[in-house]
């Protein structure tokens, strides 16, 4: 009798503690995707106290891509690119990939045209968001939204 | 040793606006994914690419594991003088590799 009330009492206590400890594990398992918040940081940072406007940049994205692991995309900046009046540097966004930054370019007068073409991943269904930087410190972005059928990142290696 | 295919053309007119494409095999592995037993495939990603005009630097970019498997960019430059295009692409695990090409102004 004992002995089973004994048994009972570990069963029980053993099993709190699994579920403890399956619980602390779930608390503690973060998913691995930024968030659009996330997003808005990283902007904040490259862009510092300045202003984003909308505007002036123009981002090309498929509406609908059937693989999240090569999407094409073209940034172009309407720009003189002269010594007086350039665009330093361009950088891309993501709102719900694992990290917000996907690339960050910088060029020059010399470049001619600020236009830039990539391949890039895309975890989810998104928002991207292309950030120019111009040589008088003002700073201009544009959106896309993407429909990803196929997400990068899922498949086994 | 990496792959890498550059294309720019062989001649321009002074002050022409070129096209620079390149293109570089690389798996950019992006330290998400997992094995199929659940152990973390670490990162190894090519981390800067850069494109020199005689020199002079004129195009660099920072990737992150978002850009996709061999990595692809395409640019522009305006043809100043005759002289070699070198691009250099440095990332993890030591990872290097350079290519050049030269082009003729006139």
């Amino acid at each position: 009798m004992e002995r089973g009330e004994s048994r009972r009492e570990f069963l029980r206590a053993a099993g709190g503690a699994a579920a403890g400890l399956g619980l602390g594990a779930v608390l503690t398992v973060r998913p691995a995707r930024a968030t659009p918040d996330e997003m808005k940081a990283a902007i904040a940072r490259v862009a510092g106290s300045a202003r984003v406007t909308r505007g002036r940049v123009t981002l090309e994205l498929p509406p609908l891509s059937e693989n999240g692991n090569t999407v094409p995309l073209v940034v172009e900046v309407e720009s003189p690119m002269t010594p007086a009046h350039h665009v330093k540097a361009i950088h891309v966004f993501t709102e719900l990939n694992p990290q917000p930054y996907v690339v960050s370019v910088r060029l020059g007068p010399r470049a001619g045209r600020a236009r830039v073409s990539t391949r890039i991943r895309l975890a989810n269904t998104q928002t991207v968001v292309a950030v120019a930087e111009l040589s008088d410190g003002s700073f201009w972005s544009a959106s896309a939204q993407v429909v990803v059928t196929l997400a990068a990142c899922l498949e086994d290696a | 040793m990496a792959n890498a295919l550059v294309n720019v053309p062989a001649r321009a007119r002074r002050g022409e606006i070129i096209e620079i494409k390149t293109l570089i095999s690389h798996p950019m592995e992006t330290g998400y994914r997992r094995t199929q037993v659940g152990a973390p495939i670490p990162r190894d990603i090519i981390r800067l690419f850069v494109c020199t005009y005689n020199g002079v630097e004129v195009f660099r970019a920072e990737l992150h594991p978002a850009i996709a498997a061999n990595p692809f960019l395409a640019f522009s430059t305006v043809a100043t003088e005759s002289g070699t295009l070198a691009f250099r692409w440095t990332g993890d695990n030591g990872f290097e590799a350079t290519e050049s090409v030269t082009i003729s102004v006139d």
